[in-house]
């Protein structure tokens, strides 16, 4: 039982990680169809941004925790989402006319050149980050096993769910939301009522890559390494999160990550390291077969 | 208001490879008037319409568009969002294009967008709720509201818009485009699959628009009675070139245009020809 409810908390943190990127593969593939195979790499970018800064800070003599995990946030996000921008501009953008896998093919270009890039600039080997956030609490304690929550968990949910609610209040009820929306359903229509489509797009990208940032921010605070590699497995975690909850829906993106989380997880605890992975993956094919639009996904009716 | 034209149309080709779809179209519509576009299937109707509101460019040609305040617009060099917002034209589609799984209220709230994004200073200000985007964003909505009791699918204000049946549909892609506040409203075949009663209401409407929104509209419609009845002009294409233009009176006796329409008799083609000019 409380071997039970110690991962439950640690999935529940990393599942958080996992739906923050989930939300760039979703909104991008609602809005223009395409997935994004580089928002992976830019999660790592962002984790690198932050990491970055954190030394920054500490160079210059922001000791102060709370502020400069703000100023940190700041900067990674606001970086990184001008990444998220360069990225749409120059490798989707021109090819917004083409055939469908146009842009695919040069997304995951992108995304070895982002993970090269990184990798050239900032070294091949794993950077580490002392660990910032310390202590944490014992919720009970039982059997000679304390169930822990640590301050890093408890911020990182935090954090994932003021994120989520503020967004999800973002795209129902702003006129920005609104136009994406719009994009979504018509992108052609919505141009002619005069929404500028790819402008929307270009802020569709800013946001995913923003919120991406934050979970490279928390991976680096909770796993204290980074390196260049970090954003392919996250991403396709990530990616196989959007799908699950059904690919284009923004509740199903926070519950297939927080879904992947705990399933990795708990085969970890219970069964096997190693197999982590192909239990998280092969959750997606069972529910892939039975549910082909994913949990929450909207299946497609044609009227005829 | 009648007389200045609002939209001029000079030597329009547009091309599809070997296929010309329009030849050298020339028409004026004057502003504050009906102009209804005719013509049969395949004349090349809905291809004008696409080049005005810049679902395509055309081949060559010059669609010269002026707005109230006495600005002229070449619509065949702006992107198709810059129509909409600065020469102030909107359009609807022969097959409904809604924005389905949004909200009737929605819908309408999209087509406002350039307003509310004059209000926010083109930046995301709107969303801390500054006091000017309050207001701009409740005026909105009070828009929609108007908009939405004039179509009588005020109670259906938070229904998605798939869900309306098909004559609520065609309205609210109306009061859509009405909500951009256009001086050009662009109709494609707005009366089609209606019955009688939705097409009476429907001719009801767009005459609401023109005696109190004071909008021009360009009409293309294949139901007879709703042309002869409605418009002020008639621009009548046939195989992409214009084949008659004038008022209901003179395109309905235009041998031409019976031609067109209804085909001749095989002894009597000679003679038509010779009337024609072929």
């Amino acid at each position: 039982m409380e071997y039970f409810v110690q991962q439950l908390i640690n999935g529940v943190a990393l599942g958080s990680i996992y739906g923050l990127i989930a939300i760039g593969y979703t909104m991008v593939y609602g809005i223009i169809g395409m997935i994004n195979f580089a928002h992976g790499d830019i999660f790592m970018v962002g984790a690198f941004v932050a990491l970055i800064t954190f030394l920054v800070l500490v160079a210059i003599g922001v000791t102060a925790l709370p502020l400069a995990l703000f100023l940190v946030l700041l900067v990674a996000m606001a970086l990184t989402a001008l990444y998220g921008w360069t990225v749409e501009r120059i490798a989707y953008r021109p090819l917004r006319r083409s055939f469908r896998l146009a842009p695919l093919i040069s997304a995951i270009g992108m995304s070895i050149i982002l993970q090269n890039y990184v990798q050239i600039a900032q070294g091949a080997r794993v950077k580490p980050l002392p660990p910032l956030i310390t202590g944490g609490y014992t919720l009970f304690e039982s059997n000679d096993f304390a169930v822990q929550l640590s301050n890093v968990q408890i911020l990182i949910i935090w954090l994932t769910f003021t994120l989520m609610i503020a967004f999800s209040w973002m795209i129902a009820k702003t006129r920005l939301g609104r136009d994406m929306r719009a994009c979504e359903q018509d992108a052609r229509m919505a141009s002619l009522v005069g929404v500028d489509t790819d402008r929307t797009i270009s802020l569709t990208f800013v946001i995913g890559a923003a919120l991406a940032a934050v979970a490279g921010m928390m991976y680096l605070l909770y796993y204290g390494v980074a390196d260049f590699y970090i954003g392919f497995i996250a991403g396709v975690k990530a990616f196989t999160a959007a799908v699950l909850g059904g690919i284009g829906s923004l509740p199903g993106a926070m519950l297939g990550g927080l879904l992947i989380g705990l399933i990795e997880t708990f085969w970890s605890a219970y069964f096997s390291v190693e197999y982590k992975d192909v239990a998280a993956f092969a959750v997606l094919i069972v529910v892939l077969i039975f549910l082909p639009t994913g949990i929450l996904g909207r299946p497609e009716i044609e009227k005829v | 208001m009648t007389g200045a034209p609002i939209l001029q149309v000079e030597h329009l080709e547009m091309r599809f490879g070997g296929l010309v779809a329009v030849h050298d179209l020339s028409f004026a519509a004057n502003r504050g008037d009906i102009t209804a576009l005719i013509g049969p299937n395949g004349a090349g109707k809905t291809t004008v319409f696409n080049c005005i509101t810049g679902f395509y460019k055309p081949s060559t040609g010059m669609l010269r568009l002026v707005t109230s305040d006495g600005a002229s617009h070449l619509l065949e060099r702006l992107p198709d969002f810059r129509i909409a917002q600065e020469a102030r034209v909107a359009r609807t589609f022969q097959n409904i294009r809604l924005f389905p799984g949004m909200s009737l209220l929605e819908n309408l709230l999209v087509a406002q967008h350039n307003t509310l994004m004059r209000a926010s200073g083109y930046t995301v200000l709107g969303l801390f709720g500054f006091g000017s985007y309050t207001r701009a964003e409740a005026a909105a909505v009070e828009n929609a509201r108007y908009w939405l009791d004039r179509i009588g699918l005020l109670p259906r204000a938070d229904d998605a818009a798939g869900e309306l049946p098909y004559g609520a549909q065609r309205r609210l892609e109306i009061a859509r485009a009405m909500c951009s506040a256009p001086e050009l409203l662009c109709l494609d075949e707005p009366a089609a699959g209606l019955n009688a009663r939705e097409s009476a209401e429907l001719e009801d409407l767009l005459l609401f628009i023109r005696e109190q929104h004071r909008t021009s509209i360009l009409l293309i419609e294949h139901d007879m009675s709703v042309v002869m009845r409605m418009s002020d002009r008639i621009v009548v294409l046939d195989y992409g070139t214009k084949i008659c233009e004038g008022t209901p009176a003179q395109v309905r006796n235009d041998p031409k245009v019976i031609a067109a329409y209804l085909g001749v008799e095989e002894e009597e083609v000679d003679k038509v020809e010779a009337e024609v000019g072929l």
